[in-house]
Order: C-alpha cells, then sequence, then structure tokens
C-alpha cells in the first residue's frame, strides 16, 4: 500500500510536467496547425541554458533560472517562429514545416550534445528534497509541489485565455483566423505569442523535471512522445484534454514500470497511443474536429 | 540531339561512373559506397510513401530491420541468401499491410507518430526477445553470398569490390522497378492522390487501396535494403534501426527532394558519403546536417534534385533565347 502511494504520487509528478509541454504542444497545433516534433527537445534545451549561464557567467541558480527562461522565450518560441515556422507556414507542401520541425530536433540534440556535453549532468532542485510520513509512505514533498505548480501554470494559463482581452483574441486567432482579422484582432501577434507561450511552458516543464531525471542532450526523444502522446489522449483540441492525458500517461507509465513489465516500460504509451490514434482519433476528451481528406 | 537522347546519355555515363568509381580504391571506401547504395534502396521506397503518396513515415529502418533480421536468422540457418530475400520483402511488405491498413486512416502528423510508435516497438522486441534476435549483442558473421554457374565464380562476394557490383546491379533493378511502379496507372494515381485527393477520389480512385499499397511497397523497398545491409555489414543489432535512423533516412528524402526520381540517391549521398570527405568537420557534421535540411526546405522545398531541375531549366531557357535572337 504504502509503495502503491508512492508510485502514484511520482506518477502524477511526471504527468503534470508532460500535461505542461502537451499543452503547449496543443496550443501551438490549435494557433499555427504546427506539430512540433522538436517539443521533447523544448523541454530538454531550457535546462542546458540554466547550466550553462551558471558555469560560464557564473551566476546563482536563481538568476540562472530567469535568464534561462528569458532565453528559452527568445530562441524556443520567437526565433523558432520567426526563422523556421513563417516560412514554410505558407508553402504548399504541409509536410515540409513537419520535417523541418525534426530536423531541428536533431540540431538541437546534436548542439547539446557537441557543444556542452553528451554525458548526464545534475540539475539542481527547485524544491526541498525532503520526504515525510504519510500513513506509513514516504510522501516526497517535492512530488507534491510539483504537481501543485505544475497545475497551478495550467489554471492561470486558462484564466488568462478565458478573462483577458489579449487570451480572448488568442482564442479568436486560433479558431478562425479570418474573422478574427476583420474584427481588428492582430493575428500575427497571437500566433507569435501562442509561440511564446508555449517556449515558456517548456522551459517551466524543463525545470520541473530535470532534477528528476538530469539534463541530458537524448532526454527530449522521450519526452516528446510523452507531450504528443498526452496531447493526442486529450484531443489535442482541448488544454483540459491534454492535462488529462499527460496526468494519464504518467501514471501509466509509474505503475506498469513498477508492477508489470520494466523491460517493456515504454511499450505501453506507445500501444495506448496507437489504439487512441486507430480507435477514437478525436481522442478520450476532444471533441471530434472536422477530418480534412 | 533531343532532350530525349541527352537524358540516356546521362544515365549511361551515371552508371559509368558508378562502375569505375570504386575501382582501385581502398575496401574502406568501397563499403562506404556499398552502404550508400543500401541507403538510396531505403530512401526510394520512402520516397515512394512520402513523395508520391505524401504520407510521413518515420518506420522506414525498422522495415529495414524486417529484413535483415529475417536474412540473417534464415542465412544463419543455412539458406543461400538469395533464398531469404524473398522472405525479406515478403516480411516488411505484409507488415507494411498489417501496420498500413488500420494507420492510414489517419493521416500527416498522426500517422508520423503511429509509425513513430511502432519503430520504438519494434526496437523493443529486438532488444528484449534475445532468445531470437541476440538481444542487444544483435547477430553477426553472416556469410556473404557466393554465385557460381556451371562451376564458374560470377561473383565472389566475400570480396568486397564483387559485392558492391552486385548490390548496384541490384539497385539499378529496384530503381527500374520503381520507374516502371511510377509511370504505371497505380503511379499515376498515387500523384493524383498526393496533388489533389479529393478530385483523385471524386474521379473513382480508391484512394486508401492506393495509400497503402504505396506505403507497403515502399516498406518492402525497407526490407530488401535491410536484407542486404545484413551480409554487408555482417553484424546487425537493434541500435542500428532505431527512430533516429529512420529520421536520418527521411531527410535524405526530403534533402535529396521529394517525390523526385534522383532524389533518393543525391540525399543518401549528403548523408553517407559526404561525411567522408568532410571529415575536418567531424563532429560538427550532423549539426552541419540538420541546418541544411532546414535550410534546403525554406529555400527550396524540392530539395537538391529541384535545384539541378530548376539550374537545368535556366540553361534551357538561356539557350532557346540564345538561338531565336
Amino acid at each position: 500500500m504504502s509503495q502503491f502511494i508512492q508510485v502514484i504520487l511520482s506518477g502524477l509528478a511526471t504527468g503534470s510536467i508532460y500535461a505542461l509541454a502537451a499543452v503547449g504542444f496543443t496550443l501551438v497545433w490549435q494557433a499555427a496547425r504546427t506539430v512540433n516534433f522538436a517539443q521533447g527537445e523544448f523541454v530538454m534545451l531550457p535546462a542546458f541554458f540554466v547550466l550553462a549561464a551558471m558555469k560560464f557567467l557564473h551566476v546563482p541558480f536563481s538568476l540562472a533560472l530567469v535568464l534561462g527562461l528569458a532565453f528559452s522565450i527568445i530562441a524556443l518560441g520567437y526565433l523558432f517562429k520567426q526563422l523556421i515556422v513563417q516560412p514554410l507556414l505558407y508553402q504548399q507542401q504541409s509536410l515540409n514545416l513537419i520535417i523541418a520541425t525534426m530536423a531541428l530536433s536533431l540540431l538541437l540534440k546534436e548542439s547539446v550534445k557537441t557543444f556542452y556535453s553528451g554525458q548526464a549532468e545534475p540539475f539542481p532542485s527547485l524544491f526541498p528534497d525532503t520526504s515525510s510520513n504519510f500513513f506509513g509512505a514516504a510522501v516526497s514533498l517535492q512530488d507534491i509541489l510539483i504537481v501543485i505548480s505544475a497545475l497551478a501554470v495550467v489554471y492561470l494559463l486558462t484564466l488568462f485565455l478565458d478573462k483577458t482581452r489579449t487570451g480572448r483574441a488568442m482564442q479568436a486567432a486560433a479558431q478562425n483566423p479570418n474573422v478574427a482579422e476583420i474584427l481588428g484582432v492582430d493575428v500575427k501577434r497571437m500566433t507569435l505569442y501562442t509561440f511564446l507561450i508555449n517556449a515558456a511552458l517548456a522551459a517551466f516543464a524543463s525545470f520541473l523535471i530535470t532534477p528528476i531525471y538530469l539534463a541530458k542532450f537524448s532526454s527530449g526523444e522521450a519526452l516528446g512522445l510523452a507531450a504528443f502522446i498526452a496531447a493526442i489522449i486529450g484531443g489535442f483540441n482541448s488544454i483540459r484534454g491534454a492535462v488529462a492525458g499527460g496526468i494519464l500517461l504518467g501514471l501509466l507509465d509509474n505503475i506498469t514500470a513498477t508492477y508489470i513489465t520494466a523491460s517493456y516500460r515504454t511499450a505501453l504509451p506507445l500501444v495506448l497511443l496507437i489504439a487512441v490514434i486507430l480507435l477514437r482519433p478525436e481522442g478520450l476528451f476532444g471533441k471530434a474536429e472536422g477530418r480534412k481528406v | 540531339m533531343n532532350f530525349f537522347s541527352w537524358k540516356c546519355l546521362g544515365w549511361v555515363l551515371l552508371l559509368a561512373v558508378l562502375i569505375i568509381a570504386p575501382i582501385g580504391r581502398g575496401g574502406y571506401i568501397i563499403s562506404v559506397l556499398s552502404l550508400w547504395l543500401v541507403y538510396s534502396i531505403a530512401a526510394m521506397g520512402l520516397n515512394l510513401t512520402l513523395g508520391y503518396a505524401g504520407q510521413i513515415s518515420l518506420a522506414q529502418a525498422s522495415f529495414m530491420a524486417i529484413g535483415a533480421y529475417v536474412s540473417a536468422l534464415l542465412s544463419m540457418a543455412g539458406w543461400p541468401w538469395l533464398t531469404t530475400v524473398p522472405f525479406s520483402l515478403l516480411a516488411a511488405f505484409v507488415v507494411g499491410i498489417l501496420l498500413g491498413y488500420p494507420a492510414l486512416r489517419v493521416q500527416g502528423h498522426y500517422l508520423a507518430f503511429v509509425t513513430l510508435a511502432f519503430n520504438t516497438l519494434v526496437f523493443l522486441v529486438l532488444r528484449n526477445e534475445d532468445w531470437l534476435t541476440g538481444g542487444i549483442y544483435g547477430l553477426s558473421g553472416m556469410p556473404r553470398p557466393n554465385f557460381s554457374l556451371f562451376g564458374f565464380t560470377l561473383f565472389d562476394a566475400t570480396q568486397n569490390l564483387h559485392f558492391y557490383y552486385f548490390i548496384l546491379l541490384l539497385t539499378v533493378i529496384s530503381a527500374l522497378a520503381l520507374w516502371g511502379i511510377v509511370r504505371s496507372p497505380w503511379g499515376r494515381a498515387f500523384k493524383a492522390l498526393r496533388e489533389n485527393p479529393i478530385r483523385a477520389e471524386s474521379l473513382g480512385l480508391d484512394t486508401r487501396r492506393i495509400t497503402l499499397l504505396a506505403f507497403a511497397i515502399g516498406s518492402a523497398y525497407g526490407g530488401l535494403s535491410g536484407a542486404i545491409m545484413s551480409p554487408l555489414v555482417q553484424f546487425i543489432d537493434p541500435a542500428s534501426f532505431t527512430f533516429a535512423q529512420s529520421l536520418r533516412i527521411l531527410l535524405m528524402v526530403v534533402v535529396g527532394g521529394i517525390g523526385s526520381f534522383f532524389g533518393p540517391f543525391l540525399g543518401a549521398a549528403m548523408a553517407i558519403i559526404l561525411p567522408e570527405f568532410m571529415r575536418f568537420t567531424d563532429k560538427y557534421y550532423l549539426i552541419i546536417y540538420a541546418l541544411a535540411v532546414i535550410i534546403v526546405l525554406i529555400f527550396s522545398p524540392k530539395g537538391l534534385w529541384g535545384m539541378v531541375e530548376n539550374a537545368g531549366a535556366r540553361i534551357a531557357t538561356w539557350r532557346k533565347a540564345r538561338a531565336t535572337s
């Protein structure tokens, strides 16, 4: 029983981090019909920005976090949107943008490996790593704080999207760019905001997950896949769906690894992905979108 | 000389270069060239799926794996290599149908992720089921094929140069087969599908069946490439057929030029041969390569072959202008 509680809790913690990346994925899909295959690398990279800031600029951890966040928003948000998405979005072949993000993931991965380190680097934790006793189970305070802060960020995001003028303009631009444009919404700017928010979410996910799994150039593969699977389960068109998908995936991941099979641990989410795509392409929580041929 | 005979001359010259290129070179260069041909076959197959049928598949390496392991297991059980090839092709084709039939209901990025997931599943099975596949240690020591006719040795594939020519022959055969497919009514249907799916469907094409066929044939090319790789490298392990490998093949197709006949060869050359000449870039090569892919996509969506074609068209108009003036 005590083991079960621990497994569930760490599942919730990883799940809520997956949820952050999945929400970003969903937002970018809605705003620019862009599937970002480099999303996993977007989660891997900010931790290295922080490490680099501490190593080369000799700034304290807290300041390095701020710098890392800012740099992520500039590089993974602004530059990604302007240099890669913008020129390719309006090309005839929609495959090219997807493939460009695949190349980008390779570029980011190899750059980290070559210019920083090919080893797994330790990353300081944001939260105290103490555990307290809870009905006989050692409950990690870090896990609880991760879940709370991740969900808080998503909640603030939904508040921003629903209650502020800019947020609603962003939703309008995503739902129907032409009408939004006519009604005076600066669609281009709103799309850019979406990419900035995605980068910020990815950076936040990075700061939360790296203390657990270490900073490594190759960790993006699994993270990106997890984010995508979560988004698919959630239906790719709703934030709540992406959150639910992320948490479901995190729980499933930990439960399989502990109780069923460790060597096929990575297989279960994939089987889940294939099953959902084939049986319910609109996702477990999503609304069906009109399918384009 | 008209355009057609120029083209024929180009073919003959290209083939001549490919025949002469490895003569007198060291074993290393020959094996790089052989590997290039092997990847060209895999890329050709993916080009059918991606370029002609418009479907992103990230599972080409897993079809190579299927071909390679089927061929390796059978030939280690004592079968002559040539008899294992049809089984490699068939296995990849059938798995292609089984994966494609449900997966092609979803398209675009969904299909990309289904195939990605499939590739990872194949990798896990190869790694974990070591009673069959040798696990992480893989399989090694596959015998190379040897052909004798009336006691006269035609190909002695233990020699690298002989094996290279043999692979070249197989590449030419598979390229001609693809040429035939693309020019058949099927092939036209593939193109119709890519250019305008709704119109293709309204003209009575069974789009789903055609896409499935393109996917399965493309997979069979992957199987063939794997079957050749197994005796060429004489060592296969799960790590050679990861998702990263599939991505690499996909990028070869894109860089070379999606949907162009020669594109896959150019793309594979850029990924396999060029690094050998750019040894000075060493560890930066993959970074440069990835960057080059993005730049090519932005400035020449039709890839390197598109650039060649553009240049050709420009020369043609220039000559026409000079002839008329």
